[in-house]
């Protein structure tokens, strides 16, 4: 007799083997290889649309959410032996997307029936691309001190002020967007309201960075309307609802200091023994980035368990952002001149110089690390004010 | 398998921390030192453990024990830990316990391990810092060996009833095949022991092996194949003592972060300084993560998996935590740090004597790097 879970994991495996292509099974070569989804889709593969639409239509780009929301339906242990399987063969995340990491938790914990079912489907599937409006020119650290108004029009909402460092604005389809709504209280006059990008007054700009890419943009509305149905939480409650799925996020950016690719580079150079004092700093690094995965593995065990410290995903994101910035910074190390190629074919585009600028923004954006040790200190240590 | 404890093993980090700090807190500690104890534990103490049945964990079932694993094993010393209490449990309940299972050594000596009387000590290191290699001959001897040759830093051998010994007895001190573990009596001829205290008044012996005769019955498992009882000694000690550095660190932090809620200058607590702040911020993150590692290690052990990576970068990982949690104490507890009235300084003793002992974060950080092929 074979246990239901060990039954599972031999499905789940050959499922895999079947159904994910094998260029989905290669490492990721920059942003190009990630799959985003959304109305207007960019695909560098046709697999990732193949790879994207099967793991969806099986509600496993969503394992954990409900069936009934376009989710796989599946417990701790079978989400946990679908990663592990996944992992395995080496697949590529099926779908990127600021929807299921983020803004989907939210909709669980507080959207209403006709919300869940509009949006949560068409997240899990990949088909609306979702962006986050949070930071204002003058609220970054200090989020709540955010402008972006609403006004109440009776049956909609009026939206005009500017977001900035919104993540892929200028591809996005949708935007879970923060707006205050009584001026009168800093925290509690702030909602949280989901719209159409499409609506007439919305404008982005992307912001060149310096990595050359630009991901991030300014967003801007000029009287905007909202309809009333969408408002996720209720008025003026929308700093709940912000601060549970900013916890998601920091989850989110935790995971990169996963990076199992970002290792090989490291590795290749070290074995060539060109520099041994390079050689005992990556041995190091390794030593905290192997127990970094041990600890998001824990994480995720007494996430789904209840048992993790609701401010836990601050420690995530902390540790596992400042440990992103260093394993870049070993990869230029390791990389030398070679890895200072800005544009050549042999630098991939400069896929290394790049991606070691981007992520200086990793301890910045969803919470910088001081903002992350500011919640440790006072909401686990409790230390006093 | 979650990462994380299950019910009953809280139950069992309960008892063993409610006993523990009863019998055997810091104070404890401090008043074997003050007396210059020379057994440098309280057989009393060890007698009380087994009795709770805590010197029996690792035993199997069969031989009367618990039957239990690593992840039970190490909530008990990182109570250890904590309250840096002096203790054979590490040599004797998991390090020896781990290497005798399953051989005939294991009804010589589980009886006195699980009564309280029996203490095992495990003499591996051959040079300050831990290499390895072992170049202490054994050379056969009409039915026996005869060992030569000096170790060192042996936890509890001067008032140990066996020590473990690995010794050479083919081919070259760095080669792991021609290895055989020996169960070997302290009293035998030959054989001189000079016990050291250490910084944090924990005792270790220097042995000196000139000639010393031994059955052949006192061999682990086979000739020449000691390398295997030794790799499981070595991964429980090494598993083991990860488990009590968390000990050393958390009680560390613990202190600490009471310290930073207490004390006032300029009028305020020294706790709401936002540079002390992140600081313990920091901290904590570290000893989380190396929490992680500790029980990652512990459960692939339990499970029979190959353990011997994870159980590096354990043993590496709370090195790094340990030493920064005994660091920040006493620098952010100032000037009363520094004095011996008070407790915080036995942690960074403690700490540090831990981090070294089976090799340290750079020999295992070496370990990793070697394994991935660099």
């Amino acid at each position: 007799m074979t246990d239901p879970l060990t039954q599972f994991r031999l499905e789940t495996r050959a499922w895999l083997e079947e159904n994910c292509p094998p260029s989905m099974r290669t490492p990721t070569r920059g942003e190009k290889d990630a799959i985003w989804g959304g109305r207007n889709p960019v695909y560098a593969h046709p697999d990732q649309k193949v790879w994207m639409d099967r793991m969806g239509a099986r509600g496993w780009t969503v394992p954990d959410w409900p069936r009934a929301y376009g989710g796989g339906g599946l417990s701790p242990a079978e989400t946990k032996i679908l990663r592990e399987e996944m992992a395995a063969l080496k697949c590529r995340n099926p779908l990127n997307s600021f929807g299921i990491s983020m803004l989907g938790p939210a909709l669980l914990k507080y959207g209403t029936q006709e919300q869940k079912l509009e949006h949560l489907p068409r997240i899990a599937r990949g088909e609306i691309r979702w962006c986050q409006g949070y930071s204002e020119p003058n609220a970054g650290s200090d989020l709540a001190g955010l402008q972006t108004s609403a006004e109440d029009a009776g049956d909609h909402f009026v939206v005009n002020g500017q977001k900035v460092w919104t993540s892929y604005a200028d591809q996005a389809d949708w935007i879970f967007c923060l707006v205050r709504t009584d001026k009168s209280s800093k925290q509690g006059g702030i909602s949280f309201l989901l719209f159409d990008m499409a609506s007439e007054g919305v404008s982005t700009k992307p912001i060149l960075l310096i990595s050359g890419y630009s991901p991030f943009c300014e967003t801007f509305f000029d009287n905007v309307k909202v309809p009333k149905a969408n408002l996720l939480g209720e008025l003026n409650k929308g700093w709940d609802v912000a601060k549970y799925l900013l916890g998601h996020e920091r989850e989110m950016i935790s995971g990169m200091g996963l990076g199992s690719a970002g290792a090989d580079p490291l590795i290749e150079v070290a074995r060539t023994g060109v520099d041994p004092i390079l050689r005992a700093q990556i041995a190091l690094f390794d030593v905290r980035s192997r127990a970094f995965a041990a600890m998001s593995e824990r994480f995720i065990d007494e996430l789904k368990a209840g048992r993790a410290h609701p401010a836990q995903p601050s420690m995530m994101k902390y540790y596992g952002t400042e440990l992103n910035k260093a394993r870049h910074e070993l990869v230029m190390a390791a990389g030398g001149s070679d890895a200072l190629e800005w544009e050549s074919e042999a630098s991939g585009g400069g896929a290394k110089p790049r991606a070691w600028l981007r992520t200086k923004a990793n301890s910045i954006e969803g919470g910088t690390s001081e903002i992350q040790l500011n919640i440790i200190a006072k909401r686990i240590l409790e230390l006093p004010s | 398998m979650p990462l994380y404890l299950t019910d009953d093993q809280i139950l069992l980090q309960e008892t063993a921390r409610d006993f523990i700090a009863e019998h055997a807190p810091v104070s404890h500690m401090r008043a074997l030192r003050d007396a210059n104890d020379a057994t440098g534990f309280s057989r009393d103490l060890w007698k009380q453990f087994a009795e709770l049945g805590l010197t029996g964990i690792l035993i199997p079932e069969g031989d009367g024990g618990l039957g239990l694993g690593h992840v039970e094993a190490g909530l008990v010393l990182e109570e250890i830990g904590r309250n840096l209490s002096p203790s054979p449990f590490l040599t004797t309940a998991v390090a020896a316990v781990e290497a005798l299972k399953g051989t005939a050594h294991a009804a010589r000596w589980f009886p006195g391990i699980l009564a309280g009387e029996a203490v095992v000590a495990v003499a591996t290191d051959e040079t300050s810092k831990f290499t390895g290699s072992v170049a202490l001959k054994a050379e056969r001897s009409g039915n026996g060996f005869r060992l030569s040759g000096a170790k060192q830093f042996a936890h509890h051998a001067h008032a140990a009833d066996l020590i473990l010994v690995t010794a050479r007895t083919s081919g070259a001190a760095t080669d792991t095949s021609g290895i055989t573990l020996f169960a070997i009596d302290p009293k035998s001829a030959g054989l001189t022991l000079d016990p050291q205290r250490l910084a944090d008044a924990s005792i270790a012996s220097r042995a000196t092996f000139d000639n010393v005769s031994v059955n052949s019955d006192a061999v682990v498992g086979e000739v020449d194949a000691g390398f295997d009882p030794l790799s499981r000694l070595l991964r429980a000690a090494r598993t083991g003592a990860s488990a009590e550095l968390l000990g050393v660190g958390g009680g560390a932090m613990a202190m600490t972060v009471n310290y930073l809620k207490e004390r006032k200058q300029f009028g305020v607590t020294i706790g709401s300084f936002q540079a002390l702040q992140h600081r313990a911020a920091h901290l904590y993150s570290e000893m989380e993560v190396a929490r992680a590692a500790v029980l990652k290690a512990q459960q692939l052990l339990d499970a029979g998996q190959d353990a011997a990576e994870a159980v590096s970068v354990a043993k590496a990982m709370t090195g790094l935590a340990t030493t920064l949690a005994v660091q920040e104490g006493i620098q952010m507890h100032g000037g009363i740090g520094m004095t011996d009235e008070y407790d915080i300084g036995f942690f960074m003793k403690r700490a540090r004597v831990l981090a070294e002992l089976f090799g340290d974060t750079n020999f295992h950080a070496n370990a990793l790097a070697e394994a991935a092929g660099y």
